[in-house]
């Protein structure tokens, strides 16, 4: 059991989503970085499903009341251990009594704290992301408790892989959008070639961009998003939805975030320079 | 059956989307239902989104757009008039007090129209569920009377309680959840068509139909207690091709 003296600004537990209820207007959920998340649950033996928690900006204090391991990947939030620095992309062997808190944000936004076994907290519809009203929290409090599944016996490995995810890149690497063509040459060319900064709008559910395009009449009748669309509003603002946006919406799609794109935009944050790279 | 002109579009690497014409009306979407359940019967790895004039398939793969595109084009050709989609009719009663309805008065005297009218108005048709979104189990209906279209307010509120009907240009609809919202809201529905505690936690499909009933507050409080307590259930109807 894992007890939370701070909670951070926004700390949630999150596996790699909810699926198969879209239709039904759930959004997906999931970790931000799936690329951090994933290789965290890795370093310590789990399966890259299982479910961590996803800590942004600033980290919380837990107080762990048995042994596991732990590894934190994603954003460098100065983690420590008992007081003392400890590093992203090791594995640690926590005793009971331990206390895992963090420091200064220094790079990135987001990080990922996997336990030996994942977090054991409530299933709904098939996932363990926490996504509010649909389970019962939406985001960490102080005073609650975490508990952690049966772990297995795992040999750390001594060689520990690297990650490739280089968090200062601002290059998003996108598809065309289903009304990319609404865009003309010129509209296209501001599109691609365009730097442009995050907002402070700026959550779990959607990243807009400060600068403001051309305004637009096109509309489309309501119909799917996907994490990563990037919207277009008649206003002439972008709109790239995250993980927990609806699944449906009216505004025209024009661009596509690949994966490695969604995680990296994830660890962006308030004024960072973003640019959008046409894969064809 | 007519067969439409469709446009097969890339949606990222790993979903492909369909479009239909742009047009609301019920002949599009039953063909969108008979065509996902084709689909469905041909290959089930991807989820498929129906929406007015569109399906959306997803998957959790990359997939190879120009392959995926000619096999459907070869299953929309098919002729599978045949296929039954199941739909359902689901009564779900509203409560039209002004407690509840915060803006019935308000929307009364715009709209010319007095209170008994507007609730006639509202509970008489049998509504379409074009699009399930926005919020889990959050329904956009077609078919509201025209008399009845009116915009939505100039200012969103912050918080609408959960339950909450209200009207928003052409549509109506339930809050599923306590949400931010621009509706006029003109009643309350005690019961949940989303409900996690449920083994199915949304039992409402894109092209069920909607019929809502007028009951009064203390059979709205009857029913918030039928519903916390599990013992309350929707009535519901199967509905075929021929009657829908």
């Amino acid at each position: 059991m894992i007890q939370i003296h701070k909670p951070g600004f926004y700390s949630s537990i999150q596996d790699l989503g909810r699926f198969e209820y879209r239709d039904k207007g759930v959004p997906i959920s999931g970790v931000m970085d799936m690329i951090s998340a994933k290789f965290a649950n890795k370093l310590i033996g789990n399966p890259e499903k299982a479910a961590v928690l996803e800590i942004t900006m600033t980290g919380p204090e837990l107080e762990f009341n048995e042994e596991t391991l732990i590894a934190i990947s994603g954003a460098i939030i100065s983690p420590k251990l008992n007081g003392n620095d400890i590093y992203n992309d090791e594995v640690y062997h926590i005793k009971k009594g331990d206390m895992i808190s963090f420091g200064k944000l220094k790079n990135g936004f987001r990080c990922y704290l996997a336990v030996q076994g994942g977090f054991k907290t409530e299933t709904v519809l098939g996932s363990k992301s926490w996504y509010v009203s649909l389970t019962n929290y939406s985001h960490l409090q102080r005073g609650k408790t975490l508990e952690i599944a049966k772990r297995k016996e795992y040999k750390v490995k001594e060689h520990l892989p690297g990650m490739n995810h280089d968090f200062n890149n601002k290059e998003l690497e996108v598809y065309k959008g289903p009304e990319f063509n609404l865009l003309s040459k010129d509209q296209v060319n501001q599109v691609l070639s365009g730097i442009f900064n995050v907002a402070k709008e700026n959550s779990r559910m959607a990243y807009q961009l400060k600068q403001q395009l051309f305004p637009h009449k096109y509309s489309i009748l309501t119909s799917s998003t996907l994490p990563g669309t990037v919207q277009f509003t008649p206003a002439g603002k972008l709109i790239i939805l995250m993980k927990d946006a609806q699944t449906t919406g009216g505004y025209p799609r024009i661009l596509q975030l690949t994966e490695e794109a969604i995680a990296l935009l994830a660890q962006k944050r308030t004024d960072e320079e973003i640019i959008f790279s046409l894969k064809e | 059956m007519d067969k439409f002109k469709l446009e097969y579009r890339q949606y990222g690497n790993k979903a492909l989307l369909i479009e239909w014409p742009r047009m609301v009306n019920e002949a599009i979407l039953n063909d969108i239902l008979k065509f996902k359940n084709a689909i469905l019967q041909e290959i089930d790895t991807f989820e498929l989104i129906p929406a007015y004039n569109s399906l959306t398939l997803i998957s959790t793969t990359p997939i190879d757009f120009k392959s995926l595109t000619s096999r459907l084009k070869k299953v929309y050709k098919q002729n599978y008039t045949f296929e039954k989609i199941q739909k359902k009719l689901w009564h779900i009663p509203v409560c039209y007090d002004l407690d509840f309805g915060i803006d019935l008065e308000a929307f009364s005297l715009e709209k010319k129209l007095n209170i008994e009218e507007i609730i006639k108005f509202h509970s008489e048709p049998l509504y379409t569920i074009y699009c399930i979104g926005f919020l889990p189990g959050f329904m956009y209906l077609g078919g509201l009377n025209k008399t009845l279209h009116h915009p939505r307010r100039g200012v969103p509120r912050l918080q609408i309680p959960q339950g909450s009907v209200g009207i928003g240009g052409e549509q109506t609809g339930i809050y599923p959840q306590e949400s931010p919202g621009g509706w006029n809201i003109i009643g309350n529905s005690p019961v949940k068509v989303f409900n996690t505690n449920n083994e199915n936690p949304c039992g409402v499909s894109v092209g069920d139909k909607i019929k809502f009933y007028p009951i009064n507050k203390d059979e709205h409080e009857l029913i918030t207690i039928q519903v916390a307590a599990g013992i309350f259930h929707l009535k519901t109807y199967e509905l075929d091709d021929t009657n829908t």
